[in-house]
C-alpha cells in the first residue's frame, strides 16, 4: 500500500511543473498588456509605461519571468495583484473559504438525491422513475449554469420571495469573518437568524451548482448498479433468501459504489470550473470570480496563483480517490 | 460562578437589545458593480473604486456641487489666486473631525499638514510615503499634477499655499478630484513608527460623511454614518455596498427589496423598470462621448472634405436606435451639453448620402475607397456595443461607395495601436474626470495628445490656440468664449463624427429620496434618506 501510494505521489510533482508552465505560457500568450488595460482610454505616456513595466519585472525576457515566478512559487510566494496590489495567497485564502462551503453544500446535494436515485432507477428498471430519472439527469446534465440560476433565481427569488435572491448573508447581520465560512461564523455568532439566513442564501447556489455532478452520479450509479445486479453472485445471495434490501445495499452497492466514486472525485474538477459560473451568478464572493475578474483585467499574478493552488487542489483530491480506490478494491493496488 | 450564570441573562439581554437596535436602524443598501480595487483613491483610476472610497469616505480641499459639474468649497472654505495664475492660498476649514477606530483615535481636527501630507505624498518622489503599497498615481501623473505643481507650503496650521510651474486655469477643478482626497497625516506618522504605513491605503481615517466598519471581498462593503461630520449627520445610519456584478441579479434584488439601488442596468430591462411601481427610473444624460476619430495623418482623411463627406454619410439616428435602444442622445460637440461653455449654435451634419457623394466626387474619390474601422471590443459607458456600431457606419458609408473594413483588438492592444495611429478610422470615447471642457478638448484634440489620447492625430493650430488661451485664463467668461470657438473650429474641420452622448439610469427604490445624479458619474450617499 505505502509503495502505492509513493507511486502515486511521484507523479505529482511533473504534473505540478507542467502546471505553472502552462499557465505562465497561456496568460502570457493571450495579447494584452496589462498596464495599457489598467489605463484605458486615459492612457499612459511611454516612459511611465517603460517605468511600470520595470517595477513589475515586464521588461524581463520571458523565460527569466517564468524562472522567477517557479521561484518564489517554491518560496511560497505567489507574488501580488497587479490590481489590488494584495499578495494573491492572501486574497485566495480570504475567498476560497466561500467557494469549498458552496461546493461541499453542492457536492452534498449532488451525491444524497443522485445516489438513492441512481440506486433506485436500477433496481427499477424500466419502469416511469427509472425513465423520469434518467430524463432529469440528461436535461440537468446538459443545462446551461447561467440559464438555469437566472431561472431558478427569478421563480424562487423574485416571484415566490422564498429565498433571497444573492450574496451570502442578509445585510442586516454584521458577522464577524472569523473563520471564513458562513455557515460556522453564523453559528459561532449571538446574532439572532443568523444562521437560517446564512443557510437560505446556500440553497440555490448548490442546487445550482450541485446539479450537473448529481446527474452524472445518478447515472454512473444506475449503469454500475445494473451491471453489479447481474452478476452471479447477486444471484446466489438472491437465492440464499436473504432480505431485498440486504442483497441491494450490502452485496450490490459496496461493490457498484467502486466506479461511483471515482466519478464523485472527478467532480470536483466539475464544481471548482462550475463554482465560476454560479459564483458570478449568485455574487458569491468565491474564487471563481476572482479568477474570471482576474483574465480580463490581465492580473497575471492572480491567473498563474490562482489557477496552480486550483489545480494543485483537483490533483490532490484525485490522488486522495486513488488511494481510496486502493482501499475498497485490493486488486487494483495490487495490479499496480 | 453562581455570580457568573445571575450575569448570564444580563448579557443575553443586553446583547439581544444591540442586534434589536441594530436591526432598527436605517440601513440603505447599494448593490454595487463590482469590488474596489482598493481604498485609496490615489492610485485607481475606477469609478467602481471611487464610490467605494472617495466619494463616501473623503474629503478634498473643494467638492464638486451635487448633480453639477461646478466646483464649491470643501475643507477649502475659499481661496486667492495671484494674477498671474501662480499663486494659489486656502483657507482651511476648522473644526472638521478624522474618523477614529479601534487602531486610531486622532488627537487632533484636520489642519494644514494633512493637505501636505495628501499632495506630498504623490508629488514629492522623497516623500516617505511615496514608495508606500507601489506609490503609483495614475490619476495625479495623468492630469499632469506632478509636473505643474511647483512647491507646496504650510503658511499657518489653516493656512496652505500651492505655487504652480504655469498658469493651469481646470487647477480648482483639479482639486476636487477623488486623487486630491485628504488623508490624515497624524495617522500616517502613527503607523510609520509602528513600522506598518501601508495600512494607511486599507484602514484610512478620512473625513467623509461615512466611516468603513468592514470589507469582505467580492461580498460586501459596510459604512456607518460619521457622527461628527462636519457637514451634518447623514440621513441614514448604516450604508451596505452589496457587491453584485451581474446586471440582471442586481435587477432581481432591487425587485426582491434586497436592496434600495443599483447602477448601470441592462438596456432591455429599462422599460420593465419603468413600468415597475417599486422603482423609479432616474436618468441624465452622461458626461461622455463616443465618437469614430479619422486618422487625419493617413490620406485620405487628411482631406477635410472626405471627412466632412462621411459625416453627412453617417446616420447617426439609426445609431441611436439600434445601439443604444434609446439610452444615449446624437452629439454634434465633443463635449457634452450638461457641460458649461457647451455650444448649442453648431450645427451638426444631418445625414445627407447625396451631399456626401458630391463632396467625395469633389476630393476625387468619385469611385470611393477602401478603409477600415476599428470596432472596440468592450462595452464602454460611451457605447454599449461598439460592433454593431461599426457594422452599421459600413451600411452608411457603402450607400456612398465607401467600402469599410472591421477591425478588432484585444482591449489593451487596441488602445495601444490606436495612440500608435495605426488604424484609418476608430471608434472610441471619454467620460470626464472634473467637469472642465480643457479635460475634453485638451486631452482628445489637443496638439500635445497627439501620439496619446489624441485619436484623430489631428493638430489643428487655429483649435490648439483657442486652447491654450483658455487654459491660462482663469476668467470662466473668456473661457467660455475660447471655447465656443473652437466648437466650431472643430465642427468645421471634422477630425472626428461625433457619435452619441450616452443617457446614464440610476433605477432607485421608491422609499429612497433625495438620491442626486452626479453627472461626473459617482454615487454620493450622505444626502439619501429612507422613507419606510
Amino acid at each position: 500500500m505505502f509503495q502505492f501510494i509513493l507511486r502515486r505521489l511521484s507523479l505529482v510533482i511533473p504534473t505540478f511543473f507542467g502546471i505553472t508552465l502552462l499557465t505562465f505560457t497561456l496568460i502570457h500568450m493571450i495579447p494584452g498588456d496589462p498596464i495599457e488595460v489598467m489605463a484605458g482610454e486615459r492612457g499612459v505616456s511611454a516612459e511611465r509605461h517603460a517605468m511600470l513595466s520595470a517595477e513589475l519585472g515586464f521588461d524581463q525576457p520571458l523565460y527569466i519571468q517564468y524562472f522567477r515566478y517557479v521561484g518564489g512559487v517554491l518560496q511560497g510566494d505567489l507574488g501580488n495583484s497587479l490590481v489590488t496590489r494584495t499578495p494573491v495567497l492572501d486574497e485566495f485564502l480570504a475567498l476560497f473559504p466561500a467557494t469549498v462551503e458552496l461546493s461541499i453544500c453542492a457536492a452534498l446535494f449532488a451525491i444524497f438525491i443522485g445516489l438513492p436515485a441512481g440506486i433506485i432507477a436500477a433496481v427499477k428498471r424500466g419502469t416511469i422513475f427509472d425513465h423520469s430519472v434518467m430524463t432529469v439527469s440528461l436535461t440537468g446534465y446538459s443545462m446551461p449554469i447561467f440559464w438555469w440560476a437566472l431561472l431558478l433565481m427569478l421563480i424562487f427569488s423574485v416571484n415566490l420571495g422564498w429565498t433571497p435572491v444573492s450574496g451570502r448573508i442578509d445585510v442586516v447581520y454584521w458577522i464577524d469573518n472569523t473563520t471564513g465560512f458562513m455557515l460556522i461564523d453564523t453559528w459561532l455568532s449571538d446574532e439572532e437568524g443568523a444562521f437560517t439566513s446564512a443557510v437560505s442564501h446556500l440553497i440555490l447556489p448548490s442546487i445550482v451548482l450541485g446539479t450537473i455532478p448529481m446527474a452524472v452520479i445518478a447515472r454512473m450509479t444506475r449503469s454500475s448498479m445494473l451491471e453489479v445486479l447481474s452478476e452471479d453472485y447477486i444471484r446466489t445471495a438472491r437465492s440464499k433468501g436473504i432480505a431485498p434490501w440486504r442483497v441491494i445495499v450490502i452485496h450490490a452497492l459496496r461493490n457498484a459504489l467502486i466506479p461511483v466514486i471515482t466519478v464523485i472525485g472527478l467532480q470536483v474538477g466539475i464544481l471548482l470550473s462550475g463554482a465560476i459560473l454560479t459564483e458570478t451568478v449568485f455574487a458569491w464572493p468565491g474564487i471563481g470570480k476572482w479568477l474570471i475578474e482576474s483574465i480580463g483585467r490581465r492580473d497575471y499574478p492572480v491567473v498563474q496563483g490562482g489557477i496552480l493552488i486550483v489545480a494543485t487542489i483537483i490533483i490532490v483530491v484525485n490522488l486522495l480517490v486513488d488511494i481510496m480506490y486502493g482501499v475498497i478494491n485490493p486488486r487494483i493496488r495490487h495490479s499496480h | 460562578m453562581i455570580k457568573g450564570l445571575a450575569a448570564l441573562p444580563m448579557a443575553i439581554m443586553a446583547a439581544t437589545a444591540i442586534s434589536t437596535s441594530a436591526h432598527a436602524a436605517s440601513t440603505f443598501v447599494y448593490c454595487s458593480e463590482g469590488s474596489p480595487e482598493g481604498f485609496n483613491p490615489a492610485f485607481y483610476t475606477s469609478g467602481t473604486t471611487f464610490d467605494a472610497s472617495s466619494k463616501n469616505m473623503f474629503n478634498r480641499l473643494f467638492e464638486f456641487k451635487l448633480g453639477t459639474t461646478q466646483t464649491e468649497p470643501g475643507l477649502a472654505e475659499s481661496y486667492e489666486v495671484t494674477p498671474d495664475g501662480l499663486e494659489y492660498t486656502f483657507n482651511l476649514r476648522k473644526g472638521v473631525k478624522f474618523h477614529s477606530s479601534k487602531d486610531f483615535t486622532p488627537t487632533r481636527d484636520f489642519n494644514a499638514d494633512d493637505v501636505i501630507f495628501s499632495f506630498a505624498r504623490q508629488w514629492d518622489e522623497g516623500h516617505p510615503f511615496h514608495k508606500v503599497s507601489g506609490g503609483s498615481y495614475e490619476y495625479f501623473t495623468g492630469m499632469g499634477m506632478d509636473s505643474l505643481i511647483k512647491d507646496i507650503v504650510k503658511v499657518d496650521d489653516y493656512t496652505v499655499k500651492f505655487v504652480l510651474n504655469h498658469p493651469e486655469a481646470p487647477f480648482i477643478a483639479n482639486l476636487a478630484m477623488d486623487f486630491a482626497s485628504i488623508f490624515s497625516a497624524e495617522q500616517a506618522d502613527m503607523l510609520m513608527k509602528k513600522g506598518m504605513p501601508e495600512q494607511i491605503d486599507i484602514n484610512p481615517a478620512a473625513t467623509g460623511p461615512f466611516q468603513k466598519v468592514q470589507y469582505q471581498k467580492d461580498s460586501l462593503i459596510r459604512y456607518t454614518a460619521f457622527e461628527d461630520y462636519w457637514n451634518g449627520k447623514p440621513e441614514i445610519d448604516r450604508l451596505v455596498f452589496s457587491i453584485t456584478p451581474d446586471a440582471s441579479v442586481r435587477y432581481a434584488k432591487l425587485k426582491a427589496g434586497e436592496c434600495h439601488m443599483m447602477p448601470y442596468p441592462n438596456p432591455a430591462d429599462l422599460e420593465q423598470m419603468q413600468a415597475d411601481d417599486d422603482i423609479n427610473l432616474m436618468s441624465q444624460e452622461g458626461l461622455n462621448v463616443g465618437y469614430l476619430a479619422f486618422n487625419t495623418q493617413k490620406p485620405p482623411f487628411d482631406d477635410v472634405r472626405v471627412r466632412q463627406a462621411l459625416n453627412l454619410a453617417t446616420n447617426k439616428d439609426a445609431i441611436i436606435n439600434s445601439v443604444f435602444q434609446g439610452a444615449g442622445k446624437t452629439a454634434k460637440n465633443p463635449i457634452p451639453p450638461t457641460m458649461w461653455s457647451y455650444n448649442n449654435k453648431v450645427v451638426d451634419y444631418n445625414y445627407d448620402p447625396v451631399k456626401a457623394k458630391q463632396l467625395l466626387k469633389e476630393a476625387g474619390y468619385e469611385n470611393g475607397f477602401s478603409t477600415n474601422i476599428w470596432a472596440m471590443p468592450v462595452q464602454r459607458p460611451y457605447n454599449p456595443n461598439a460592433r454593431r456600431m461599426a457594422e452599421v457606419m459600413q451600411e452608411d458609408w457603402s450607400k456612398v461607395g465607401v467600402k469599410a473594413e472591421i477591425v478588432s483588438y484585444e482591449w489593451g492592444e487596441y488602445l495601444n495601436r490606436s495612440k500608435k495611429g495605426e488604424h484609418e478610422t476608430v471608434l472610441l470615447g471619454w467620460t470626464g474626470d472634473n467637469g472642465d471642457p480643457d479635460n475634453f478638448l485638451y486631452v482628445l484634440l489637443g496638439c500635445d495628445a497627439v501620439g496619446g489620447s489624441n485619436r484623430a492625430q489631428w493638430c489643428d493650430t487655429e483649435f490648439n490656440d483657442l486652447l491654450v488661451k483658455a487654459k491660462q485664463d482663469s476668467n470662466v467668461a473668456n473661457r467660455t468664449k475660447y471655447y465656443k470657438e473652437a466648437q466650431m473650429v472643430f465642427k468645421r474641420e471634422a477630425p472626428w463624427i461625433t457619435v452619441a452622448h450616452s443617457v446614464v439610469y440610476e433605477p432607485v427604490r421608491k422609499e429612497v429620496k433625495n438620491f442626486v445624479i452626479d453627472p461626473l458619474g459617482g454615487h454620493y450617499f450622505s444626502g439619501v434618506s429612507l422613507t419606510k
